[in-house]
């Protein structure tokens, strides 16, 4: 054993030594170092699931507030705002939920609240209720014709802009001005109060057109005819020509 | 199904088999070196303590591109429940505005991530093709690149599938954040850590849904679990065509969006 | 935060295209650009001193251990503009204890460790060690105790006990290449396996990283060499000059290949991302990538060279040549670690749009910290000098 000792050279101790320091250090501030719940469910601190499910709610959620404001949340969900929450135009309300005395919760009554979701705006989806604020009674705020828990205008809007302003404002300046939405499509009286459920109709086929522009169709001499056998026959005519804006290339 | 089902296991296998190679080749490293560190221990449900057993859950979100107004309500409420600074250089969830026009051209614009509303106005002067609005939020990636590259296991992916970030452990050396294709995470000006959407882990362990879904107007948001059938975003998942963001890097995002065009990225 | 967002406000304006919010905040700035420079030269003078030991280059031999030793500095300072831009550096330590296996980044500590204590402390240790007890017999006072330390007591200096020495640095150096080589590849592999970041991520940026090591490393050692040399009133080995002027030649051809490919590749792929990098280069990187990157970091020094080879100049312009070839390398490649890890983040992963950095100058992440980070290893050198002399008269007999 003394004869391997006295073998091995004198650098290699030294340095074994300074390894194993080294070597000891690591491990026993490893030890100590590493916190106790790492490693547990996977390589990272199972406490740091707790820690974020711990952190403070702001936003009660709307069944929070069915059960003291019974009567408003039975009156919203009959109606138009029935998937909006409480919250959406409230505010965040758990401080309110936990003491309804101290925290009252926000009533928005600006004009320039509501129309943050129903302000005319080119991306929204076509259908979806909007409005052009500058000319939409200007100087009232929204919440005195509308209720917003129940909000259905107060007369059924008239005219088909008032929901479907993108293609009236197309139309309007197009040869199919003079058309009445109502021409093409048929509407019931229901589609103004219950838009979604009740849809009007769209034209079916290509004889649809020819009632104004076939070479035999009795309307006004001005309006361009075409060859219904010749023209296109295997397409419908919208395919090619958009209805509200004929002329457009 | 049954085909489907098969497909599924050999994506596993062939992850468990990737994995095992990369084990295998840094076996001899990893016992070197990390076998004093990484102690075997028993595995256990982990549970916490109200009840919750995130190996129970698998949480995803759908989104219809088609039902988004636009109204950003998502990007405040996110911002109110979280205590996002309410500057616009941090997010945890935004909206975004798509315009394509018929030359082809392409705008796309956050306005303080939706919180400012959307102009009409517009800057081209050609005739607009479509357009749409598209929320964005952290993809809670089944692979996600984010966890892969954290140094020192502040990020995790927890048994649910919720990607999170360990507060108390993170460095703040942000590879977490260049690792992210979809730009969802960001450094937390005030606590220097790495911040990103939890899917309101807080909420959810109590079943309540997260706050954009929760005020989200149009429900263009639905949450839920992927693996239970009487779940919402299964329906969801049912009903429509569903894309999802940068699938070419296979990161198998849990975000679905229904009606996703091909301009988003 | 006032103060970040008092950055951040102005930059707003200045986003071209469409950019994530998230991303106005560029996240690494010029300390992370420190760094991969900074590990670079470590590799390059490593894999230089290595060609005297292994390769038995003897025309290097007076840089050897100068070599040795910058390697050294610059190694030790590597590490510290990673930590300044921490967001906690006091908990840094964690990187060691729980590293996580899948991370590139966590393997830093290893790998650090395994060169600096494995590799470097090693060679210069069994290199340096008959010199240092003999000099420790010499001397008197806190120097002899530094040296008598440094040795760790050792006192054997019998024939057997040097040849033993020999051997282990020539192992050592064996190994110490690979080492070095993985040294820098990885910092490659950090950013070259971002899948998400179609400028970093690419299978060839570990060895593009290699090499523009070993080109900055040459450089420094030449630079370093001609500056020191003459002041200590000596003259400069020409011949040894033509070597590393040699040797950074074909170092620079093989960079400049290995760039080219990269490229050539990116461009005929023509991926999803080639119009934001084609307008990212064509612009914001114009001055930095194509002016300073390529033609003075490496067109300007390649001609600039092969005229000399080619024209058999005298030693004095040779000697002028060489010294300005490799401030201009050593600027090329300062600018190519930028155009790497700012570029990388300049534009947005939308594909869409481009943000702007705008450098702080104080504060950790400013620029006079990165200053500061700079000179250090200059200073570390200087007092590795004087413990450890390198040069060939301190050399006992």
């Amino acid at each position: 054993m003394k004869k391997i000792w006295h073998k091995i050279p004198e650098q290699v101790k030294r340095l074994s030594v300074l390894l194993i320091v080294i070597v000891a250090v690591f491990i026993v501030a490893n030890s100590l170092l590493t916190p106790k719940d790492f490693g547990l469910v996977g390589h990272y601190r199972a406490g740091s699931i707790q820690e974020n499910a711990d952190r403070e709610l702001k936003y009660a959620g709307q069944e929070a507030c069915a059960d003291c404001h019974d009567d408003l949340w039975k009156l919203k969900n009959a109606n138009y705002h029935k998937n909006l929450s409480c919250e959406v135009c409230h505010g965040p309300s758990i401080n309110h939920t936990n003491d309804p005395d101290q925290f009252k919760p926000e009533i928005p009554r600006d004009r320039t609240f509501c129309v943050v979701c129903h302000e005319y705006n080119t991306s929204r989806p076509t259908g979806y209720p909007q409005i052009v604020s500058e000319a939409h009674n200007p100087r009232k705020i929204c919440v005195t014709c509308h209720n917003p828990h129940n909000p259905t205008p107060p007369q059924a809007p008239k005219e088909c802009s008032a929901c479907h302003a993108e293609i009236s404002s197309v139309k309007s300046v197009s040869s199919h001005m003079d058309i009445p939405c109502t021409k093409c499509h048929v509407t019931t009286e229901k589609h103004r109060l219950h838009p979604r459920e009740f849809r009007p109709t769209k034209p079916v086929d290509r004889e649809f057109c020819g009632q104004c522009h076939s070479q035999s169709a009795k309307a006004d001499k001005f309006i361009p005819r075409i060859n219904m056998v010749t023209h296109e026959p295997r397409y419908v005519c919208w395919q090619c020509h958009y209805p509200h804006l004929p002329e457009a290339q | 199904m049954e085909s489907n089902l098969k497909v599924i296991d050999k994506k596993v296998e062939r992850r468990t088999f990737l994995k095992k190679i990369a084990i295998l080749a840094l076996a001899p490293i990893a016992f070197g070196l990390l076998g004093a560190t990484d102690k075997l221990k028993t595995v256990k449900k982990w549970m916490l303590k109200n009840g919750y057993v995130p190996s129970n859950h698998k949480w995803g979100m759908g989104i219809d591109i088609n039902k988004c107004i636009g109204c950003g309500r998502c990007a405040v409420a996110c911002k109110n429940e979280n205590n996002v600074p309410k500057v616009p250089f941090f997010f945890r969830t935004w909206v975004e505005r798509y315009r394509i026009y018929e030359n082809g051209e392409v705008q796309v614009e956050s306005p303080n991530g939706s919180i400012d509303g959307f102009s009409n106005l517009s800057n081209s002067n050609r005739k607009l093709l479509r357009s749409f609005f598209v929320p964005k939020i952290c993809n809670h990636c089944d692979n996600p690149p984010c966890v892969q590259v954290c140094p020192v296991g502040a990020t995790f992916i927890g048994e649910d599938g919720v990607i999170l970030v360990d507060s108390d452990y993170c460095v703040g050396c942000r590879y977490c954040i260049q690792a992210c294709p979809y730009g969802a995470r960001f450094l937390h000006p005030e606590t220097h850590t790495a911040e990103k959407c939890t899917f309101c882990y807080h909420r959810i362990v109590q079943d309540k849904v997260p706050a954009c879904v929760e005020v989200c107007p149009t429900q263009a948001r639905v949450f839920g679990e992927l693996t239970k059938k009487s779940s919402p975003l299964v329906r969801f998942l049912r009903m429509n065509k569903i894309g999802i963001l940068k699938p070419s890097l296979n990161t198998e995002p849990k975000v679905y969006y229904a009606n996703l065009d091909v301009e988003v990225k | 935060m006032e103060e970040l967002i008092q950055h951040l406000t102005p930059i707003l304006k200045e986003v071209w295209g469409y950019i994530f919010p998230n991303e106005i905040e560029l996240h690494w700035g010029i300390l992370i650009v420190l760094y991969p420079y900074l590990t670079g030269l470590v590799a390059g003078a490593f894999i230089l001193a290595s060609l005297v030991k292994v390769f038995n280059v003897k025309e290097l031999q007076p840089t050897y251990r100068l070599a040795m030793l910058t390697a050294m500095a610059f190694l030790i300072v590597a590490p510290l503009p990673l930590l300044g831009h921490l967001g906690h550096p006091e908990k840094s330590y964690e990187i060691l204890i729980t590293p996580n296996s899948a991370s590139a980044m966590a393997m830093f500590g290893f790998v650090y460790a395994w060169y600096l204590m494995a590799v470097l402390c090693l060679e210069i240790w069994f290199e340096y060690r008959r010199d240092i007890i003999l000099w420790a017999q010499k001397e008197t006072g806190i120097k002899k105790w530094i040296h008598k330390i440094i040795s760790l007591f050792s006192k054997d200096i019998s024939e057997k006990a040097i040849h033993f020495d020999k051997k282990w640095v020539k192992i050592i150096t064996i190994i110490g290449i690979p080492s070095a080589f993985l040294l820098h590849g990885y910092v490659g592999f950090i950013f070259g396996s971002i899948k998400a970041n179609p400028w970093w991520s690419s299978v060839l940026m570990p060895i593009v990283f290699l090499f523009s090591a070993i080109v900055s490393g040459i450089a420094m050692v030449l630079i370093l060499y001609m500056i020191i040399t003459p002041i200590r009133g000596k003259e400069l080995d020409i011949v040894c000059l033509d070597k590393l002027a040699s040797y950074l030649f074909y170092a620079m051809i093989i960079d400049f290949s290995l760039e080219a490919l990269d490229f050539i590749h990116r461009i005929y792929e023509s991926e999803e991302s080639i119009n934001i990098l084609a307008y990212l280069v064509s612009n914001k990187l114009f001055i930095s990538l194509i002016v300073i990157q390529l033609f003075m970091g490496m067109l300007i020094p390649l001609a600039m060279i092969s005229l000399i080879k080619i024209f058999k100049a005298p030693s004095d312009l040779k000697k002028m040549v060489y010294f300005i070839s490799a401030i201009l390398v050593q600027v090329g490649i300062f600018s190519t670690r930028w155009n790497i890890v700012i570029g990388g983040q300049l534009f947005s992963k939308s594909f869409r749009g481009l943000t702007v950095y705008k450098i702080t100058f104080f504060g950790l992440e400013g620029f006079f910290a990165s200053v500061v980070i700079f000179c250090l290893p200059f200073v570390l050198l200087y007092l590795l000098t004087k413990i450890l002399p390198p040069w060939e008269e301190a050399r006992n007999p």
